[in-house]
């Protein structure tokens, strides 16, 4: 999948799709790189998409097992919420980078998950996972009835209405307070299954839980994103009018991308009910839904990769900063904005100096060094 | 369609990469010495070293709630100083650590897992808001630390059974809505009376507790505001159309100002009574000073002029109380410079770090997390407050009482004595006239 | 009925605020193709540096010109420094980048002056006017708030519609390669675009901030109900953006005076998305979707 402007992917037209989100309508810059040309397949075994997908998923789920064993409790409950965020980052970055919409609302979709979590288990007392199926079909529902509402949106006017969404949301809570307990919220205290033994600590339980999802729903997203959906979503943001001479159902597919980021959100914000071990509105305020798109696009739009350094920069980066500032003493009311300050310039900086995010900067990195172009533009597409 | 090595390398690099700086940051958090020196002081438990006691907290620095709160624990961290070049706590000094959550629930979990589980701090001190602390307080508690003298009058943390660890500290909402409730059911008796809150814990629980006490007969509106959206006109002009002649807020001090203004814009001018959080004078002068015609001084006062509130501290305009005088004094030593004047949320904070204090010395001299919450449980003794602690094992409120005033000339006057009551719907409230004990020449609470 | 006139009223006078922040993103919008998320957050600086002059000189009118001024320098500064990198670079990077510079200026707000709120002059009496013994819940600040804004709108719609000045800017907007073409010097235009949206915003942002007090983060909620004043009208419409704004505002003044807080904002989306459902490009859309 493309994210980086200068580099085509072999799918879609050399253009680069730059009108996929018309939020700034420029002329998309030349292509800097070579064009794709197709590698040598010669000599290569051929592993079929979903087993090299679960290779690589067992392979992480092994390094994330180990390294929660090592790291501390407080690093594993980090890890925790990176997961969470990677869940909900990965259905926008998909959403975003592939099918060209936007959603600046996603955190009302978390919200619509966290609180179906939260009912069905202070109601109904269902295991985590039936919860968690549940729920991300819950929101997967409010992401259809959207979508079905959004569909003729484009650009700064989809922009506007999720952005409306995930402000105006939050107030069904005070609204149904006797279902949904208003500014107390809902709680979700999930405790460690007994077959770990009762010295298993609970963030690496939340750790495990959190990653096995995580990486559960990067494999779903991979095989996705590689199937005729994916490839019919890059038609559709490489130039809808084309694709829709090609028959495609452009009106369906774009309600497709967003049940599917939809459906995300909610398991993310399952996630992240499970993590904190409440739900309440402020939990999905309007900046979390900031939070996710300035994940997807830090990390590398369309890249899911890209989604998990995206994530993981939105949880370690405010944290480290604030520590910063606390043990270098500020903590009067003025100093403590410096941190607020440096997270903006961070955010500026990332983006000028690594248009692609940190997914296409590392690409470009590695692809120089292994000067082998060809490869890299295989590697764009479907990077996990 | 063959892809190469490199997707995979890639993301086995970033897992790699990821958990390297977390086992390379997870190092830094070691646990402190235990040796035992200096006056037979010793680590008596986590967080505690012979010389120093480490404390934590969450606190909006900055960011919505960054308005008057962000002084809270400035304020707490100055009367700490004070107390630490006073001796300390039986020799050992109190470090502060208070975090910016800017007052979102996910930075909130992240700070206090991490003063918890890397900082290991002693107890989690004064927490702030309602929101985000329910996202911590069972955490808190099933890791077995003190969750002391949370910054929010929600009844949640009255919950002995469930959350054993976690103690309020201020007059709670419910209490503080049935003493104003009682005070305008005897003073403005046949009158039409209108609420106005903020739509959330802290105004629903005040309604809760003005609706004991007002008839209902007398009660024509009840409007609500969303701390997000300004433009509270149409409310207010509700509450004009349904005649009422006392309004009650239960207002953040900002909204509070806004419903001020509003009035005037309506010619609307009803007896306004506002519950303590909203209704500090210096807060509100300032707010409104800028909306004289040709800047008149004090003209912020004039707007405050005759409001009737309730606190369960010490007014500042009283120079001659002990507590004013001292904190007063602190403030001009440690506080000046940064923050611009001795306001409510300075008191506030000055007042529940004495309270912290005085409960360390209680819980002993080589305390654990047990004996501080054991030493609360037997009770504290009245100190800062008008008003006696309720602390038992089986009530966390913390403050049970208030006296009612008006604002006058910039400052609130007091019109009542002391009130306190229960938070039950039947609960009697009864006047108290127990004197507040004065403030120990020290400033430092006894042992 | 006296509470529906002042339900009107208010509404109407909350829109003027909502158009205000909706006519400089829809300035910058037409200019230079970006939705520019730092508006709110340059108009709550341009306030802060208004207040600093009014309160060492007691002027309230010297303040408004330099809150304007420097609207126009920050605006042009931004440009030139920031967004000036990423032209060219994947259309949501400039998205990031505002909200970075959103965050940023935030931050230096908060370093420079502090988080708590402050007391805003307005230019106008806050004293609610009124016609025989009925209050109508307006003040002459409220008047003047909207003569301002109708005023700025007219100027606006003037300039882009009848100026050389105006047709280049649209012709930057609506193809850069183009406008290079035809002899326009783009890269002043994208600047002198953002200029004139500092200036717009920082207008915004005098009016507003009396009724938000100043802080940081004072500017937060009202952007967000300028942008969805401006997307109602449609981005692309100065007529639209102040249309947007009052209907938003009436829409909010309804739900909040006959039903109850929480139920504002749900009527937001409602409005929103009842118009873009009808026109998907907003209100006053010239140029229909391209379709198939």
């Amino acid at each position: 999948m493309t994210t980086t402007p200068p580099e085509p992917d072999q799918t879609s037209s050399p253009d680069q799709p730059s009108r996929a989100v018309p939020l700034v309508t420029k002329p998309s810059p030349p292509a800097a790189a070579p064009p794709a040309a197709a590698p040598p397949q010669s000599g290569r075994f051929r592993v079929p998409t979903l087993a090299r997908h679960l290779g690589v998923a067992v392979l992480a789920a092994v390094v994330l097992a180990i390294a929660t064993t090592m790291i501390g409790d407080y690093r594993d409950y980090e890890l925790a919420e990176i997961a969470a965020f990677v869940v909900a980052v990965a259905g926008l970055t998909v959403l975003i980078g592939l099918s060209g919409q936007i959603s600046i609302g996603n955190g009302a979709f978390m919200a619509v998950g966290g609180y179906a979590a939260a009912l069905l288990f202070v109601h109904l007392q269902w295991p985590l996972a039936a919860i968690l199926l549940a729920a991300t079909a819950a929101a997967a529902l409010a992401g259809a009835i959207f979508g079905v509402a959004a569909a003729r949106l484009r650009g700064p006017y989809l922009a506007g209405a999720t952005l409306m969404l995930a402000v105006a949301l939050p107030a069904l809570s005070t609204q149904f307070q006797s279902v949904l307990g208003g500014d107390q919220g809902l709680g979700f205290y999930i405790s460690v299954p007994g077959f770990l033994g009762i010295n298993f600590s609970l963030s690496r339980w939340q750790a495990w839980f959190n990653c096995a999802v995580a990486l559960l729903v990067l494999i779903l997203l991979a095989n996705l994103t590689r199937s005729r959906v994916g490839r019919n979503w890059r038609a559709l943001r490489d130039d809808e009018v084309a694709a829709s001479l090609a028959g495609l159902n452009v009106a369906r597919l774009q309600i497709v991308a967003f049940i599917v980021s939809a459906a995300c959100a909610g398991a993310g914000g399952v996630l992240l009910a499970v993590w904190i071990g409440t739900v309440s509105t402020s939990l999905f305020a309007l900046g979390v839904s900031i939070q996710l798109l300035t994940a997807a696009v830090l990390g590398g739009l369309g890249s899911l990769v890209g989604a998990i350094w995206g994530s993981a920069l939105l949880v370690i980066v405010p944290t480290f900063l604030a520590n910063f500032a606390t043990s270098h003493g500020m903590t009067q009311t003025t100093s403590s904005s410096v941190p607020i300050l440096a997270y903006g310039v961070v955010l500026i900086a990332v983006m000028v100096g690594f248009p692609g995010g940190i997914q296409g900067a590392l690409v470009r990195f590695f692809n120089l060094r292994r000067r082998r172009p060809a490869d890299y533009h295989q590697e764009e597409k479907g990077s996990t | 369609m063959i892809r190469s090595h490199q997707v995979r390398l890639g993301a086995l690099a970033s897992l790699a990469a990821l958990s390297l700086l977390a086992a390379a940051c997870s190092s830094s958090g070691g646990s402190s010495g235990g040796g035992s020196k200096g006056g037979g002081r010793t680590a008596s438990d986590v967080g505690i070293t012979p010389t120093t006691i480490t404390i934590g907290s969450h606190q909006p620095l900055t960011g919505i709630a960054a308005p008057g709160y962000s002084e809270i624990a400035p304020a707490a961290n100055a009367y700490f100083s004070y107390v630490n070049a006073h001796g300390g706590i039986f020799g050992r000094k109190i470090v502060y650590k208070y975090l910016n959550d800017q007052y979102n629930p996910t930075i909130t979990s992240t700070v206090v897992h991490q003063l918890i589980l890397q900082d290991k701090v002693f107890a989690i001190f004064n927490g702030l808001g309602t929101p985000t602390h329910l996202a911590v307080a069972q955490f808190i508690n099933s890791e077995h630390v003190a969750d002391v003298f949370v910054a929010s009058g929600c009844e949640c943390w009255n919950a002995p059974s469930t959350l054993p660890d976690t103690f309020g500290w201020q007059l709670d909402y419910v209490r503080e809505g049935k003493i104003l409730g009682k005070y305008i059911e005897q003073h403005f008796q046949g009158k039409k009376i209108g609420f106005f809150y903020q739509n959330d814990e802290f105004g629903q629980d005040g309604v809760k507790g003005l609706s004991y006490e007002i008839p209902k007969s007398q009660i024509v509106a009840k409007q609500s505001y969303d701390p997000t959206n300004i433009k509270i006109g149409p409310q207010v002009a509700a509450l004009k159309a349904a005649g009422a002649q006392v309004v009650v807020s239960f207002t953040v001090p900002a909204f509070t100002a806004l419903l001020k203004l509003n009035m005037l814009g309506l010619k609307f001018a009803p007896q306004l009574v506002v519950s303590d959080v909203g209704s500090d004078a210096i807060t509100l002068a300032g707010l409104l000073a800028s909306f004289a015609k040709n800047k008149t001084a004090g003209f912020g006062n004039s707007l405050t002029q005759g409001i009737i509130t309730d606190s369960y501290l010490p007014s500042l305009g009283q120079a001659s109380n002990s507590w004013i005088t001292l904190f007063q004094g602190i403030y001009q030593q440690y506080l000046a410079k940064t923050i611009p004047a001795f306001d409510g949320n300075v008191l506030y904070g000055m007042s529940v770090g004495y309270t912290f204090v005085q409960a360390m010395f209680k819980a002993g001299k080589n305390p654990t997390r047990a004996d501080l919450i054991a030493a609360i449980n037997r009770g504290l003794s009245q100190a800062v407050a008008v008003a006696p602690f309720g602390y038992s094992s089986t009530d966390h409120n913390g403050i049970t009482g208030a006296y009612i005033g008006t604002i006058k000339n910039g400052a609130l006057v007091s019109d009542t004595g002391v009130f306190v009551t229960d938070d039950s719907a039947t609960g009697a409230i009864t006047a108290d006239s127990t004197p507040q004990p004065a403030a120990p020449s020290t400033g430092i609470p006894s042992p | 009925m006296v509470e529906f006139l002042n339900f009107t009223l208010e509404g109407l006078s909350a829109g003027m605020i909502y158009a205000a922040i909706g006519l400089s993103l829809v300035l910058i919008w037409r200019g230079t193709r970006v939705l520019n998320y730092a508006q709110g957050a340059m108009a709550m600086f341009t306030s802060y540096l208004a207040l600093l002059v009014i309160n060492a000189t007691g002027n309230y009118w010297l303040g408004f010109a330099v809150a304007l001024a420097s609207g126009l320098v920050i605006g042009a500064v931004v440009e030139r420094v920031v967004i000036r990198q990423v032209t060219g670079k994947p259309p949501l990077n400039a998205v990031i980048v505002s909200i970075g510079l959103l965050i940023g200026i935030e931050g230096l707000a908060g370093l420079l002056f502090g988080s708590n709120n402050r007391s805003f002059p307005p230019a106008y009496s806050i004293n609610g006017l009124s016609i025989g013994s009925v209050a109508l819940g307006i003040t002459w600040n409220d008047v003047f708030t909207a003569v301002a804004v109708l005023a700025a709108a007219g100027v606006f719609a003037v300039v882009f519609r009848y100026t050389t000045v105006g047709l280049r800017l649209r012709a930057t907007a609506f193809s850069p390669a183009v406008a290079r073409l035809l002899g326009v010097r783009v890269g002043r235009m994208l600047t002198l675009g953002w200029a004139l949206a500092g200036l717009l915003g920082a207008l915004a942002g005098m009016l507003v901030t009396p009724s938000t007090f100043l802080s940081p983060n004072s500017m937060d909620v009202i952007f967000v109900l300028g942008f969805t004043a401006a997307v109602i009208g449609g981005l692309e419409s100065p007529a639209g953006a102040v249309a947007g704004g009052l209907i938003l505002g009436v829409v909010l003044s309804y739900a909040g005076g006959y039903l109850n807080s929480q139920v504002v904002n749900l009527f937001g989306l409602a409005a929103l998305l009842l118009v873009l459902m009808l026109r998907p490009n907003g209100l006053f859309s010239s140029a229909p979707a391209r379709r198939v």
